[in-house]
This record gives C-alpha cells, sequence and structure tokens, in this order.
C-alpha cells in the first residue's frame, strides 16, 4: 500500500502542510482516533506520568549541564555552584534528583500494571519487551547520573558497579581497567559516564520509548478486564463499542493523574529532597575520597531488590560471578514474559488462585527485597534475601505451570465499568 | 576494588554463620556508637542562625573554612546590614562577594595532623544531631596528643576550642566502657571538671545556634524553597481540582 498524501484532504496551511507530512494523520492516528479501552482504573495513570518524568529529565538535564563542569576536580564543586549561586539552579536540581527516583517509582508501578492485567500477552509481546529494554537503559542511565556529582557514595558506588566487571572470567580485570579508562575510578570514567549520561542513552531511551508507543498504538491498549475492544467494533462506523478517542477523553484524565502525581513529586523537591537520606545520600555531600571509603555501600534505593540478589548469591568455584549472573538474570528473565504466561485470560480478574497468589507473594517479595538490599549485611539480611531472590525466580519460572494448571472465569464480551 | 568486594563477600559469609539476632544491633559506625543527642536543626530561626554566624566567626572560622558559602549571601539571607557585616564578621576577605576562607595558613596540617575540614556541607554529609552532639562530647583524654578526646568522633584532632565556654568534663567513671557500644544520655556520660562561663543550658544553646547557622550554611536556599513549595502546593491542589472538573465534564457522555 502506498503512502497518499494528505488523506483527510484538508485545505489552507494545515493543508499545505499535510501535503508535505503527515501532521494531520499522526494527530488522529495517535490521538484524536486513536481508540483506547473506556475502562482504565488508576492503575493506568502510570505511562503517561512515565513520559512526564522522561521530559522532566530531558529538560532539567539541559538546565544542569549548563553549569555542571564534568572532571574530578570540578564535578563536585560545579554542583554546589548550582546549588547555591545558579539562579533557581537548587530547585532545577532537586526536580532532578527526584526526577531520578519518581521514575523508578512510576515505572515500577506502570511494569506491575502489565503483570497484573497480562498487558504483555499476544498482540503485545513486543511493547512488553520495548518496556523491559526501557527499563534496562533506565537503569544504566540513573547509574550514571549517580556517579556525576562525584560524591562520596558516587564514587565508591561506582567502583562497586564497575567491579562487577572484575568477576568475568579472564578478562574481567583488563575489562574494568578499559571500562574505567584508569586503573581505578578516576577523571577518565567520570568523564564518559557523563557522556553516556548526557548523549548516548538518553537517545536510545527516547527511541525506545517511541517504538514502545507506536507498538502499542499499532495493537492497542490492552484494559483491566483483558479485552480485546477491538473484537467488538460497532459495524457502521468501524469504532470499537468500548473504545474511546484518547484525545479528549484520555488526556484530561491524565491530567488529573499528572496533578495529582505533581502534589506528590512538589512535595518531595520543596520539603524533603534529600528524601530521608535515600534520594540524595548523606555521604554524597562529602567530595569522592579513594582513601575514605563510606562505612555502608549502598547503591540508590531503586536497586535495593537486584543489589539483594547480588550480596544473597553465595561466591562458588573461587568466583563471585554467580552474583552478577544472578542479578543479571534477575531483569533479563523480565523479557519472557510474554512466553511465560500460558493462562489462557490475560486480566488478574479472571485469573485463577494459583495466579492472584503468585502475583501478590512476587509484589510483597519485590519491596521485601528492595528493603533488605539496602541494609547493612547481616545474616538475618542473608537470610531474607536469599529466600526473597528464589521467590523472585520461581514467581517466573514457575509461570508456565501455574498460569495453565489453575481455572479461570469466564471472560466477558464487553469489558465492565 | 576487588578487594573490597572480598572484604564485603567474606563478611557476608561470616555473618551468615552467626545468629541472626546477636547481629540485630549491628548499626555502629560514623557516631562510634555513640547516641547522638536529639537535635532538629532550624535555619529558619534567623535570630539563632545570626548568633551562630557570629560565634562561627568567632570561634571556629579561624580553622574552618565555609568555601560554598560568600560573605554577601550570608548577609543578605540573614538581614545583616553590610557595616555589621564588614566590622564584625569579615575577618578573611574585604570583598563582600567572597567565599568563606580561612586565615590559617597551610601548615596547619602540621599542627594538628590534618587540615581542619571545611564545614560548608558538614550538617548534610553527617547529620545536624552529630555536629551537636559532637561539640557537646569532648572530654579530657591525657592520652591524646593535645589532651583531649570526643566520644563521637574517637581521636578527633580537633582542640576543644570551646572549652573556656563549657568548661572541661571528663568521661563517667560509673560506666562501664563499651557495655553497651553507646551510652550516651544527655550529657550524664561525662562528669564536670571544671566550670566554663556558660551554664551548661547556655552552653546547648550556643551549640544550637552554632548548628542552625551550619545547617544554613549547608543550603542557603532552604527556606526559600520551602516558601517557594508552600505556593507550588497551593497552585497544584487548585490544578488537581480544576482538572479533576475539567475530566467529569468531559467524561459525562461516556457510558
Amino acid at each position: 500500500m502506498a503512502i497518499t498524501p494528505n488523506p483527510y484532504k484538508t485545505t489552507g496551511a494545515l493543508g499545505w502542510i499535510d501535503d508535505r507530512f503527515p501532521l494531520t494523520k499522526m494527530w488522529k492516528d495517535h490521538l484524536s482516533e486513536y481508540y483506547a479501552p473506556k475502562n482504565f482504573n488508576f492503575w493506568y495513570f502510570f505511562g503517561s506520568l512515565a513520559l512526564l518524568v522522561l521530559v522532566n529529565q530531558l529538560l532539567t538535564g539541559i538546565f544542569l549541564t549548563m553549569h555542571y563542569k564534568p572532571g574530578a576536580e570540578t564535578a563536585f564543586d560545579s554542583v554546589e555552584y548550582i546549588m547555591r549561586d545558579v539562579p533557581w539552579g537548587n530547585v532545577i536540581r532537586y526536580m532532578h534528583s527526584t526526577g531520578a527516583s519518581a521514575f523508578f517509582v512510576v515505572v515500577f508501578l506502570h511494569m506491575f500494571r502489565g503483570l497484573l492485567y497480562g498487558s504483555y500477552q499476544k498482540p503485545r509481546e513486543l511493547i512488553w519487551v520495548f518496556g523491559a529494554l526501557i527499563f534496562l537503559v533506565l537503569m544504566a542511565e540513573a547509574f550514571c547520573g549517580y556517579v556525576l556529582p562525584w560524591g562520596n557514595m558516587s564514587y565508591w558506588g561506582a567502583a562497586v558497579i564497575i567491579n562487577l566487571f572484575g568477576t568475568i572470567p579472564f578478562i574481567g580485570p583488563d575489562l574494568v581497567v578499559w571500562i574505567q579508562g584508569d586503573f581505578v575510578p578516576s577523571d577518565a570514567t567520570l568523564n564518559r559516564l557523563f557522556s553516556i549520561h548526557v548523549i548516548a542513552l538518553p537517545f536510545v531511551l527516547v527511541g525506545l520509548v517511541v517504538a514502545h508507543i507506536l507498538a502499542l498504538h499499532e495493537v492497542g491498549s490492552n484494559n483491566p478486564d483483558g479485552i480485546e475492544i477491538k473484537k467488538n467494533k460497532d459495524p457502521a462506523t468501524g469504532i470499537p463499542k468500548d473504545g474511546i478517542p484518547f484525545h479528549p477523553y484520555y488526556t484530561v484524565k491524565d491530567l488529573v493523574g499528572v496533578a495529582g502525581f505533581l502534589i506528590i513529586f512538589c512535595a518531595v523537591i520543596f520539603f524533603m529532597p534529600d528524601g530521608g537520606g535515600y534520594f540524595l545520600e548523606a555521604p554524597n555531600f562529602t567530595p569522592a575520597s579513594q582513601t575514605n571509603t563510606p562505612e555502608h555501600i549502598t547503591p540508590a534505593w531503586y536497586f535495593g531488590t537486584y543489589y539483594a540478589m547480588l550480596r544473597a548469591t553465595p561466591s562458588f568455584a573461587g568466583t563471585q560471578i554467580w552474583g552478577v549472573i544472578v542479578m543479571g538474570a534477575a531483569v533479563v528473565i523480565l523479557f519472557f514474559v510474554p512466553w511465560l504466561d500460558k493462562s489462557k485470560v490475560k486480566s488478574i480478574r479472571y485469573k485463577g488462585v494459583l495466579s492472584k497468589t503468585a502475583l501478590g507473594i512476587f509484589a510483597v517479595n519485590f519491596v521485601v527485597l528492595n528493603y533488605y538490599g539496602l541494609q547493612p549485611p547481616s545474616a538475618l539480611v542473608q537470610l531474607v534475601s536469599q529466600i526473597g531472590t528464589v521467590i523472585y525466580f520461581a514467581f517466573f519460572l514457575l509461570m508456565p505451570w501455574y498460569s495453565a494448571a489453575e481455572t479461570t472465569k469466564p471472560v466477558p464480551d464487553r469489558v465492565t465499568e | 576494588m576487588n578487594l573490597l568486594m572480598n572484604q564485603t563477600l567474606t563478611r557476608l559469609a561470616r555473618a551468615a554463620v552467626v545468629a541472626a539476632g546477636a547481629l540485630v544491633a549491628n548499626v555502629a559506625g560514623a557516631n562510634a556508637g555513640v547516641e547522638l543527642l536529639p537535635f532538629t536543626a532550624d535555619s529558619g530561626n534567623t535570630a539563632s542562625v545570626q548568633r551562630g554566624a557570629r560565634n562561627f566567626m568567632a570561634y571556629c572560622s579561624g580553622c574552618h573554612s565555609l568555601k560554598y558559602l560568600r560573605y554577601n549571601r550570608m548577609a543578605e539571607d540573614l538581614n545583616i546590614p553590610d557595616d555589621v557585616l564588614k566590622k564584625n564578621l569579615m575577618f578573611t576577605s574585604d570583598k563582600a562577594g567572597d567565599p568563606i576562607k580561612v586565615a590559617m595558613p597551610a601548615a596547619s596540617e602540621q599542627w594538628f595532623g590534618r587540615v581542619p575540614p571545611d564545614l560548608s556541607l558538614e550538617t548534610r554529609a553527617r547529620g545536624a544531631n552529630w555536629v551537636y552532639t559532637y561539640l557537646l562530647s569532648f572530654y579530657l583524654d591525657e592520652s591524646r596528643p593535645l589532651g583531649v578526646n570526643n566520644t563521637v568522633l574517637v581521636g578527633a584532632s580537633m582542640p576543644h576550642v570551646l572549652w573556656e565556654l563549657q568548661g572541661w568534663q571528663k568521661k563517667a567513671e560509673h560506666k562501664a566502657e563499651g557495655e553497651h557500644g553507646g551510652e550516651h544520655h544527655g550529657g550524664s556520660a561525662f562528669e564536670k571538671v571544671t566550670e566554663g562561663s556558660l551554664k551548661p543550658a547556655e552552653y546547648e544553646a550556643f551549640v544550637g545556634d552554632l548548628v542552625n547557622f551550619l545547617d544554613y550554611a549547608s543550603e542557603p536556599g532552604k527556606q526559600a524553597r520551602i516558601s517557594l513549595g508552600l505556593k507550588v502546593m497551593l497552585y497544584l491542589f487548585g490544578l488537581l481540582v480544576l482538572t479533576y472538573l475539567l475530566k467529569k465534564e468531559f467524561w459525562r457522555d461516556v457510558h
């Protein structure tokens, strides 16, 4: 099928553009004539909120970059310069640092929504895969950004994470030097992480987000009932009976979500930007020091779950690579979810008791692991983390069994209120 | 760094064999196991922060810089008139736009064993209650080069600069050392040896002013950010109501 310029036959200035660029077509395809199920609930706010936070990070990041000076000798001072001497610098910096945490909160909830309503099931596998890639890139992006203030936690956090590569047999130690550009995290390391943080990964991230949304709009949105609204169209118009145009219905609804989100987001920015020591950590107000190790090195809070798994895995056969493998596998396994779920139904509403229990345990376990991943090591932390790691993987690896074995409820033809 | 990983993992392995219960209380650390005194800094108390600024310049600024804070920024935020600033608070520079540096030569490292740290971010790095407790916890200790030690930062190289105000104290005898890791309740861990020029309550207030000032210095924009935040909240709650009404209006025809 060839592309027909200006299929909607617009005229005037808009027509002039539409003859040359699919402006009206894009508007209609993605907003005013993109039909979304009318029964979206609370969980469906987090997609648009993730986009909002992404834009927040990009814009505040641009302004931070104007005054931030990458370099082991300059980075820490320049951050304080932004905080004190640049007009509005403190607010922009807090928007960015709080935005990083908000990004993960929103993305975790967005992913949980996907698990809840089977939004990854056929034909939405690629949406989920793009989403998992976004999560992966987001973690890399957050790590790079975390290092940039070059505080002491930045430094030692970078040291620990980069040295995970050192566990790879044979090439590990050389690989670490290659990544760092030095024998220890240093000026060279900071500068390359800056480059990756402000250029490489944002590019990839935005590209993946576009792919994520294009894939979504190609097949249409899932909904809390897990019903394909396209199966029930009005014969006269061809519009799904349970669909409503994304614009204006969901644009105005998402605005409510935005306002609600901003209340929480701005409360953190203006009243507790340190986030109780979790969003900005106390040791990071001390400049990076090779000789002064923080007594308790923790990753940023949003890595807690995966860090718990890293610590929970014992070293074996003279190498600690197993922890790194387990941590990596915990992220990689997400990509396979669409093919692990063998259920006949999508939504948790119609799944059986096994799936409901499994997802409930998984969610609680994720939070528990996150908490214990940030605690100082102890026998209790070790034990809980190990049990939690097993539960995490069991949720995914047993999914083909429990999702197929259980009795599901009949799915109605039309979405429920 | 591999060493660090090794150490971490060895420590983990060792921890795994010890019973869980015995290890719950392993939170010792930056405060040398001493329980910190409860103190919440209030950089919004301008009178207190002003006194703290005066006291900092008089007692601390000889050795400790506030390199991220400029004199005129401080004067502006704390409502300090120019002449007062120049006459009473500026000892290291005659330019009001300069940051607060120390007068002491770099050779100070040989005097104290280390260069006295810059205190611009001290309360954010260690916590205001740490600084507060630290300044109340100097005690006589013959084993130290300067004859004084600190329970919060054991082996501190800083002399007890404020001894004239607080007087000297020594560790209370009845405390069996290290019995519970930390035993420090409202200064009861100490016994007075000589009285200072300030009564204990006055000295605590003096230290409180100082910490409030340091809290201000750690983030001069804090009060402005909080008052802006209140306006932002007001706006956002209005926005929430408006967007909700807008949504309701648009959704009336969705059944």
